[in-house]
């Protein structure tokens, strides 16, 4: 193993360990009737990123299908927190002032100079972008720490405040890309393109931009959900209509979730987004929300089309 | 070539149904992988590889622990202190202050909140204040037109800035999957790359935000003569 990966699996650890507290924090609390599964799912969700490389692999597979299966049954809930008190937060926010913005800044910082060096100074190499983003939420968590000279507990208790508000949701991005690697061996990809390919004329690169950038937002709107259209919409037209024919695949990926988002928009289906804020504020029409951004997000989906013709080719 | 298709059909079905998410996601996987002729072992294992090496998509949970601390220690509330240390003249100013500190945020990957935190008690209260300033009294449409404004402006920061940042789970989607399945190398750099051509879809999305909440000023203009009906 080389530097860069030891130090990859000490952050991966770490994460893991963060979930273990997450699961504690449900043993313990004894008002919540699920905090068996619940603890039960986050131990198995730290047993993939601690041990994930050392065991085979079937058994992180299964652990992921029991993992399924506790949150179909409903299982997985939100624990009690320690929440800090208004009060405190007010005295403190009027303590601090406007530096409690520095650790904040500096994750975004620390990961883009740490990467930059690392990819840049071979004496760094062992910063590779992954380890840069690690350091970064390590380095803010010190300055935090120095900054408000709070007890380093609360690392761990807002760590695992804020990773059970997060809750399962976390993980999916993780669990998509899996999934679309899963399409992409089983041919999905070739099967969605086969019938795409009936109705885009081949080698005409504006048609597939086209179809690309609005397949991922008619998919969020169907679903509701912008990264899982990215998995499906990207190995079905992504790759095959656009990467395949010399596109920048970076670019391809970039503007094909902020396309996807155009989607989320205009659907009730992304109630969090949509539905919920209407009523939170009380609005007439429970569509106002959706309403007003209609105009937005079609205008911003024709930039993507037009975005995506220039800068990916 | 249809039956291939079997596990989009279960994940469009099951979150239409809103089954649960991850759920629906494993079943996908596994119905696909049965389909395509893999045994039961061959896609626990490939399931359990490609988790492990996408772990990288969930590297923002190494940002938590200090974000946590910054929020017990006042940085919602600072940032509530700063949006009412602006005086705009009208609604849609107020609106586009808004986005353009949560497009900024967002790119940061510093977590505002949302609409609960925010929109309801800060943002729709001094946009609607300084409607009544300008129009005397607001009617309902107009108070429809100025909180739908304002929910989206949220949605607009938060969606199109958040690619900004290399470690946001949207840019680890983005690189992880560009890592996995065409092979172009450590998710890490990619996503460095990701996050750098996603700037111009957040500049516009605030060039875009600014117009629409122009416009936003003038539909209430219009819903002002309308009286209230």
């Amino acid at each position: 193993m080389t530097a860069a990966q030891i130090l990859g699996e000490v952050f991966y650890t770490i994460i893991g360990l963060v979930f273990v507290l997450v699961g504690v924090k449900a043993l313990k609390d004894d008002g919540c009737s699920k905090k068996i599964t619940t603890a039960a799912f986050w131990f198995l969700l730290a047993f993939t990123f601690i041990c994930g490389p050392w065991v085979p692999k079937w058994l992180v597979g299964a652990a992921i299908v029991i993992m399924a299966v506790l949150t179909a049954i409903g299982g997985v809930v939100q624990t009690k927190n320690d929440v800090p008190d208004p009060k405190e937060v007010r005295a403190n926010a009027d303590k601090f002032g406007y530096k409690i913005f520095i650790p904040a800044g500096c994750i975004a910082l620390v990961a883009v100079v740490g990467a930059t060096i690392g990819s840049k100074v071979p004496a760094f190499s062992w910063l590779t972008a992954n380890n840069a983003i690690g350091l970064s939420g390590m380095v803010a968590l010190c300055v935090a720490i120095l900054l408000t000279k709070c007890a380093p507990k609360y690392a761990a208790v807002d760590g695992a405040r804020l990773m059970d508000n997060v809750n399962t949701t976390g993980i999916l991005p993780q669990l998509l890309s899996a999934l679309g690697a899963l399409f992409t061996a089983a041919g999905v990809g070739e099967a969605i393109s086969y019938y795409v390919s009936m109705i885009v004329p081949e080698n005409n690169i504006l048609i597939a931009c086209f179809v690309y950038c609005l397949g991922m937002a008619l998919f969020t709107m169907i679903m509701g959900n912008g990264f899982a259209a990215f998995s499906v919409i990207m190995v079905g037209v992504g790759v095959p209509f656009l990467i395949n024919n010399g596109a920048n695949p970076i670019v391809v990926g970039a503007l094909g979730l902020t396309a996807a988002y155009c989607g989320t928009l205009c659907t009730p289906m992304a109630a969090n987004f949509n539905i919920v804020p209407a009523a939170l504020l009380e609005t007439k029409n429970k569509y106002s929300v959706i309403k007003s951004q209609i105009p937005f997000a079609i205008a911003m989906l024709l930039i993507h089309v037009v975005l995506l013709y220039t800068l990916a080719f | 070539m249809l039956i291939r298709l079997i596990g989009v059909a279960i994940v469009v079905v099951g979150l239409v149904l809103k089954f649960d998410t991850i759920a629906t996601v494993v079943l996908a996987g596994i119905v696909t992988g049965l389909v395509g002729g893999m045994s039961i072992m061959d896609i626990l294992t490939t399931l359990g590889n490609s988790f492990v090496s996408q772990r990288t998509a969930t590297l923002f949970v190494l940002t938590l622990p200090a974000i946590g601390i910054c929020e017990r220690y006042g940085l919602k509330e600072k940032a509530i202190d700063f949006i009412r240390s602006i005086k705009s003249a009208t609604a849609g100013r107020v609106i586009i202050v808004y986005e353009a500190i949560r497009t900024l945020a967002s790119a940061f990957s510093i977590r505002l909140g949302g609409h609960p935190q925010f929109v309801r008690p800060v943002v729709v209260p001094m946009a609607e204040g300084a409607a009544v300033a300008k129009y005397g009294e607001i009617n309902d449409e107009m108070q429809d037109i100025i909180r739908g404004g304002a929910a989206g402006a949220e949605n607009y920061g938060n969606f199109f800035a958040q690619n900004c940042f290399m470690g946001s789970s949207g840019t680890l989607l983005i690189a992880g999957f560009l890592s996995e399945t065409l092979g172009l190398g450590e998710t890490g750099a990619i996503a460095l790359e990701v996050a750098k051509w996603s700037i111009p879809v957040a500049v516009i999305s605030m060039v875009l935000g600014v117009i629409r909440n122009i416009w936003l000023d003038k539909q209430l203009d219009k819903a002002n003569k309308g009286g209230n009906k």
